[in-house]
Order: structure tokens, then C-alpha cells, then sequence
């Protein structure tokens, strides 16, 4: 092969690498988001995602629907809209939240796309660089993202199985503002919570309540699964017991993720940064999506669809929790949802979930390793394992592959004498919380 | 322009710990090829591959496969008894260059350096014992060391152990990645990568390329995190040294039998180039070494993807002839 003499050239390969923000330096590719592109072969029992399960939807009837829609009213549909989201979506949204004995005026509701945007606008409104917002411990992944991009400090407060500790968030907030930092809100998922499936009991949130007013604190409640009740009734949503709480509200759950429409309930003032907010970011809210959603809404037995669902999402949570009792090795403790789509595991000590994932994705079956849902290096010895998607005659075999891939990893620590007491693979990793 | 006749399928994804890395690659091949006129398929390893290879016209598969059994060798062997031709190192020498503990001491055995190293089995510590077994490795090898997967690649499962208590850890995971580690000593020094293209006038070296992680290792994030890494190339090396990694890379490239490409990633410590490993499936991302190296001897991606494809027919014809 010829070749001509070139010059030397020495590159980064981005031209722009010294001019991002400070915040994005954290976006960089991870091994551990590589493993996730083996989980979406279909030889993997994939556990690892939060997708609903919309097969069932029919399909067919929406289509007609949607296509009447184009035709009566697409000149609408596909225009501008408002950057508060249509009256006639805010309408429904209101009588949607009113399911969870939430009463609220369509004036103090902010469509959004996605409940994704509607955790990115609040934080906008409220967030400094270094300002603190209150987690659970562990809590959502994309919510920890959304908050590290506004260079928020994230601080997480203890949860046990009855959801989050009223005296610890006390402490926490006390003892922050002691050493000056600015607290802003706590952020909780009181249903069903993501990644933990804890729901907060009825005495823990009029205790959280309490405590929110006594050091007068914002709360932001995300309830993406409040409708996924699967055994016994639903706990009333914070927003339902306080009108000061600031509400997240989505149809990806109970309806299909794909229109990206979610929204807030929020305090008249705060409503009017928030729509400003918006249209800083979008203008609008999809109007497509918002005219398509209410036809569902008003065309459909979208109650009765809930009621699918939730049969269809207990039937593999049933699956998921009968197959870890029969699979796991001994020392593996495991949450017990009564609703949403998320079961917690906790693995023998001494494991790291993140380290377990190679060969987890050899045996074909994935999870989300605990540590992704805190900000602080904890969780190595749990991880997220979600019933949403797969049947479930193969979430109960993603258990099985999963319980042979931690009895290898213990038998193979054994064989190295590497008990309890050795360190985590990684340096940093903090204890791992157990919920179950 | 190519030879219009014929599809040549591309073959990304798989099922490795690197499926991600390998359809950035196989898009990036699958442009290029397009670009110089071939007609192209986009392929992954599936149930549907075979009846895609028996129903494609005439087909030529440029295997992008990074890992498991796309870089191993096994496909390549079931395309051998398929009659159906590829482009790169036929499936016994592919087994024989993934497999760091086999490759390493041929090159070895050429007179080439090679850091210290033991290829153990999980059996190996179960049967000797794995505590004496990690003495002996600690003072037969010495500290720093490198821990990795036998067969694995992009740095996945490998740790720099600086301590006898931390070398057990560091074993059990590269043990999550495949059945046998490699424990090796660490040579310090400046890391380089020599690309080596045979487009039938026999192996020729590409210009070596040295790599600098803007802060810690060349990990994951470093290899495919536009900016995280600097590349120089050609790396700024005195003559007799950038001849003598050129000449590693291509002996390596003969004695391990490769064929068409390869990437040998060396480490250079007092002027003297140590073998680390080859890839018979060098990366083709945006970040990856092999088109860096392309682009610093003068010739594009392009022409080199089509040149590989024209090689490949003309190995056919041969074998017809």
C-alpha cells in the first residue's frame, strides 16, 4: 500500500472537548450502560427495564380513533399550542388525578412532556448549582440525573420497608441548613417507589407531612404508579392530604409511554414559573399527543384498561417473587411490592451488583445494579429487578438464570476465601441498605 | 468505484459484553462501504443470519464483531463450512489471537517481549488452591500487575492490581467475564497501537498510534468517550523505535497466521515495544484506533474498506482459478 508522508496530528477527536459545561462532565459512556445493549437480545431475560407492557392495548380500535382524529381535527392537532398545555388536557388530567381522591383545578396543571420534564422544569425553577435536594435512599435514576445536570447536591434520606423515615429527613434538613447549604425539596415516590417497589404507609406520609411543615420544607411528589394497585387499597397520594405538595403526574404507565405526556399540579405561583419554564424549553407540550391521549380518555374504558393492567402486573409480580423464592442462594433478601413494577434485591454481602453484571449478561439475564440509584457510591449489593415487561414464565426464568448467577459468584468468592468483611471490587462502594 | 456485483453482508452486534462498541463499528464500515459504491447489508448474529447469508447475492461478510464468538473464531469456522467468504483472519487463527494465553507466548517465542504472565483457569484455584495459588502469582509476577479475561476486550473486567490483598477481587472479576484470567505483570510505559492491513501484497503496518487518557486508565469510558482520550499518530517515536513496534505488529500479524487486518496494542518502555494483544476485529468507531491509523498514512476509511472487500474477491477468484 502506498502511503503519503502525513503530518503528525495529535487529537482529543472533539474539537469542543474544553468547552462544555462543568455539568456535563459526568456524560461520559459506561461499561455498565454497554451491558444494556446485550439486554435488549431477546436470548436475555431482560429485568432491567421499566417499559410498560402496552401489548394489550387494542391497538386496532385507537387506530380508527387517532385517524378520525387527523381528519376532524388534525388542523388543530399538529398546530402550535399553549405552552401551559390544552384546557381540554389539563381537564382530563384533573379528572384522571381524582382516581387518587386528588382534587385540583385545571388552572394549576402544567403538561409536560413526559413526567421526565416535568422533574427537569421544577428542578429549573428551584435549583442553583449547589442547592440540596432530598432523595430517598436509593431513588429514581433519571431523576438523579436530572438533578446532577442542574449541579444540584443530591442528599439521601433512609428509608426502611414502611417507605421514608420522618425523624431522619427531620435530621437531615437540621443539620444541612446548620452548615449553611441551601435545602430546596424533597423528593419522594411514595407509590410503589422506583427502584425499591416500597409504598409509603398512611402514617409515614402524615408524618413526612408534618415534618415537611415543621422545617418548612417543599415536597415533590412523583407518582408515575399510583394506579398499579395490585393487593389491598391505595394509599391516598401525598398531593391528596396537602395542597402545598408539588405533584408529578404521567400517562406512560396507564396508558403508553410513546405520546411523552406527564405533567404538574403545583401551587398557583409556582404554576406560573413553570409555564414560562416551559415555554423557555418547548413552547409546547405536544398537541398531537394531547389530542390523541384525550380520545383515548374520552373514547375508551380507560378505567377498565387500569384494571387490565393491573391484573396483567400482578400476574408477573407473582411470577417474580415465586421464582426468587425458589431460586435465590441463601443470604438473598428481596422487597415484596403490592403494586408498580420494581422488586429490590439484596445479595449476600460481600457481592457487587455491578461486578455481577458481566456475568449475568453471560448466563442471559439482566438487572440494574443498585448503585445507579444513588448519588453517593451506595447500593453495591443490590439491584433493581423490574416484572414490567418480560411474561411471566420468563421473569421466572430470568430468576432462575439470575439465583445460578450469584451462586457462581458466591462459590467462586468462597474458593478465594473472600468473605463479608472483603471489600467491594470497587473502591467508594458504600453498604447496601436492606428493605426487604 | 467497486465492483458493483455481489452484497457484501456486515456483520455487527452479537451477543458479547461489546455489542454496543461492535454496531458503532459495523455502522461506521457499513457507511463507508456504501460510500464506495458496494451493496451492503447490515447484519447482526442471529436465528436469522444463516438464511440471510443463503439468500443475500453472492455474499462477502466483513464480520465487525468485537468479542465472544464473533472475534473468537466460531463464526468464521461455521462460515468456512458454509462455503461462504469473509474478510479477515480465517477461525483458527482468530481462536489463536483472542486467546491472550495462547498468542502471547508464540509472539514470545519469536523473540519479542512480552510482560510476565500466567493464564489460570477457574479450575487452576479450586484445584491448587486458591490462596497459595495467589502467593505464588504475587511474588512469582510482582506488583504493579494486570488482571484480564483471556477473552475479552475494550478493558472490560481488567484491573490494575497494586497489592496482594486486592489481587483475589480482582480475579473473580475478570472470571465474570469468561472462564479464564490472565495475570501479568504491568509494564509502565507509553501505550501504542501499530493497525496492520494486507490488501494482497502481504502485511504492511499502519502508522502507530500512541494513546494518552486525559486522567487514569484507558478504560471504557476513556476508549469511547469522544475527548477523554488523546491519540497521536504517527506517535511521536525515534525511527528505530517506531520501526521496531512496525515490526512487532506485522510479525505478530505472520507467526499468529492473521489475514487482512489486525491491531496490535503494544506498551513501549526504555525503546523497547512489549506485545500486549492482538485483535483479529479492531474497532472501527468514531474513537477506535484502526481509523486513526488509516487516516494518518493518507488513505481514507473508505478506500481502505473497499480495498479490504476487493482483496477478498480477488482471494476468491483465485481459489476458483
Amino acid at each position: 500500500m502506498s502511503s503519503l508522508e502525513m503530518p503528525r496530528r495529535s487529537t482529543r477527536l472533539d474539537p469542543y472537548v474544553d468547552q462544555y459545561a462543568e455539568r456535563t462532565s459526568s456524560m461520559t459512556v459506561s461499561a455498565v450502560r454497554a451491558l444494556f445493549a446485550v439486554a435488549n437480545r431477546p436470548e436475555v431475560v431482560s429485568l432491567a427495564g421499566g417499559m410498560p407492557n402496552i401489548t394489550d392495548l387494542p391497538l386496532g380500535t385507537i387506530g380508527d380513533a387517532f385517524n378520525d382524529l387527523v381528519r376532524s381535527a388534525g388542523v388543530q392537532a399538529m398546530q402550535y399550542g399553549s405552552g401551559q398545555g390544552e384546557l381540554f388536557m389539563r381537564e382530563k388530567i384533573v379528572e384522571v388525578m381524582a382516581e387518587e381522591q386528588i382534587h385540583a383545578n385545571p388552572d394549576d396543571v402544567v403538561v409536560t412532556c413526559g413526567s421526565q420534564q416535568a422533574l427537569d422544569l421544577v428542578t429549573r425553577i428551584f435549583i442553583d448549582p449547589g442547592d440540596v435536594i432530598l432523595c430517598e435512599a436509593p431513588s429514581y435514576v433519571g431523576a438523579l440525573g436530572t438533578f446532577n445536570a442542574s449541579q444540584a447536591r443530591i442528599h439521601h434520606v433512609a428509608m426502611d420497608e414502611h417507605g421514608l423515615l420522618p425523624d431522619a429527613l427531620r435530621t437531615a434538613v437540621l443539620a444541612l441548613r446548620a452548615e449553611g447549604a441551601r435545602v430546596k425539596f424533597l423528593y419522594t415516590i411514595p407509590n410503589y417507589n422506583n427502584p425499591t417497589g416500597i409504598t409509603q404507609t398512611l402514617d409515614r406520609r402524615r408524618a413526612l407531612l408534618d415534618v415537611a411543615h415543621e422545617v418548612d420544607l417543599l415536597v415533590v411528589e412523583d407518582n408515575p404508579y399510583g394506579l398499579l394497585t395490585f393487593d389491598g387499597d391505595p394509599v391516598p397520594a401525598l398531593r391528596a392530604m396537602d395542597d402545598q405538595v408539588i405533584y408529578l403526574g404521567s400517562f406512560s404507565k396507564t396508558f403508553a409511554p410513546g405520546f411523552r405526556i406527564g405533567w404538574v399540579l403545583a401551587p398557583h405561583a409556582v404554576r406560573e414559573r413553570l409555564v414560562i419554564a416551559q415555554e423557555a424549553a418547548v413552547l409546547s407540550p405536544p398537541v398531537f399527543s394531547q389530542f390523541a391521549i384525550a380520545a383515548y380518555l374520552d373514547r375508551f374504558d380507560w378505567r377498565g384498561q387500569i384494571v387490565a393492567f393491573r391484573d396483567m402486573y400482578r400476574e408477573r409480580r407473582d411470577a417474580m417473587l415465586r421464582g426468587l423464592e425458589d431460586h435465590m442462594p441463601a443470604g438473598t433478601t428481596w422487597t415484596r411490592p403490592t403494586g408498580g413494577f420494581f422488586v429490590w434485591v439484596t445479595l449476600p454481602e460481600g457481592l457487587d451488583s455491578q461486578a455481577l453484571l458481566a456475568r449475568a449478561v453471560n448466563e442471559r439475564v439482566a438487572y440494574v445494579p443498585g448503585s445507579a440509584f444513588y448519588a453517593d457510591g451506595f447500593g453495591g449489593r443490590n439491584l433493581r429487578a423490574s416484572y414490567c415487561f418480560p411474561t411471566a414464565e420468563r421473569i421466572y426464568e430470568g430468576t432462575r438464570r439470575l439465583g445460578r448467577v450469584i451462586a457462581a459468584e458466591l462459590e467462586m468468592r468462597a474458593t478465594f476465601g473472600l468473605g463479608a468483611e472483603t471489600p467491594l471490587h470497587r473502591p467508594g462502594l458504600g453498604p447496601a441498605p436492606d428493605l426487604s | 468505484m467497486a465492483d458493483p456485483t455481489g452484497t457484501v453482508v456486515v456483520l455487527a452486534g452479537g451477543l458479547s459484553h461489546e455489542r454496543e462498541v461492535s454496531l458503532r463499528s459495523g455502522r461506521r464500515v457499513a457507511t463507508a462501504l456504501r460510500e464506495t459504491g458496494h451493496t451492503v447489508l447490515e447484519a447482526d448474529v442471529n436465528g436469522q443470519l444463516l438464511s440471510v447469508l443463503a439468500d443475500a447475492d453472492d455474499p462477502l461478510v466483513f464480520p465487525v464483531l468485537h468479542g465472544g464468538a464473533g472475534e473468537d473464531g466460531a463464526l468464521r469456522e461455521v462460515l468456512d463450512v458454509l462455503g461462504v467468504s469473509y474478510i479477515g483472519s480465517t477461525g483458527r487463527a482468530s481462536h489463536i489471537a483472542f486467546d491472550k494465553a495462547v498468542a502471547t507466548p508464540l509472539v514470545a517465542a519469536a523473540g519479542f517481549a512480552t510482560p510476565r504472565q500466567a493464564a489460570l483457569p477457574q479450575d487452576m484455584f479450586r484445584e491448587l488452591g486458591a490462596h497459595a495459588l495467589v502467593e505464588a502469582l504475587a511474588s512469582g509476577i510482582g506488583f504493579p500487575m494486570m488482571v484480564k479475561p483471556a477473552q475479552s476486550g475494550s478493558s472490560l473486567g481488567c484491573t490494575r492490581v497494586e497489592s496482594a490483598d486486592a489481587l483475589p477481587a480482582a480475579i473473580v472479576t475478570a472470571f465474570g467475564y469468561g472462564e479464564v484470567a490472565i495475570v501479568e505483570e504491568f509494564i509502565e510505559g507509553r501505550e501504542v497501537a501499530v493497525s496492520v492491513v494486507d490488501l494482497g501484497d502481504g502485511p504492511t503496518a499502519l502508522p502507530a498510534v500512541e494513546i494518552e487518557p486525559v486522567s487514569g486508565p484507558y478504560d471504557y469510558a476513556a476508549r469511547y468517550t469522544a475527548g477523554q482520550t488523546r491519540f497521536s499518530a504517527p506517535a511521536d517515536l525515534p525511527a528505530a523505535v517506531a520501526d521496531a513496534c512496525a515490526d512487532l505488529a506485522v510479525q505478530a500479524h505472520r507467526i499468529l497466521g492473521l489475514r487482512d487486518v489486525s491491531r496490535t496494542d503494544l506498551i513501549i518502555r526504555d525503546d523497547t515495544p512489549y506485545f500486549l494483544e492482538v485483535n483479529v476485529a479492531p474497532g472501527m468507531t468514531d474513537t477506535s484506533l484502526l481509523p486513526l491509523a488509516i487516516e494518518a498514512s493518507g488513505v481514507s476509511f473508505e478506500e481502505i474498506c473497499s480495498s479490504l472487500v476487493a482483496a477478498a474477491r480477488g482471494r476468491e477468484e483465485s481459489a476458483s482459478a
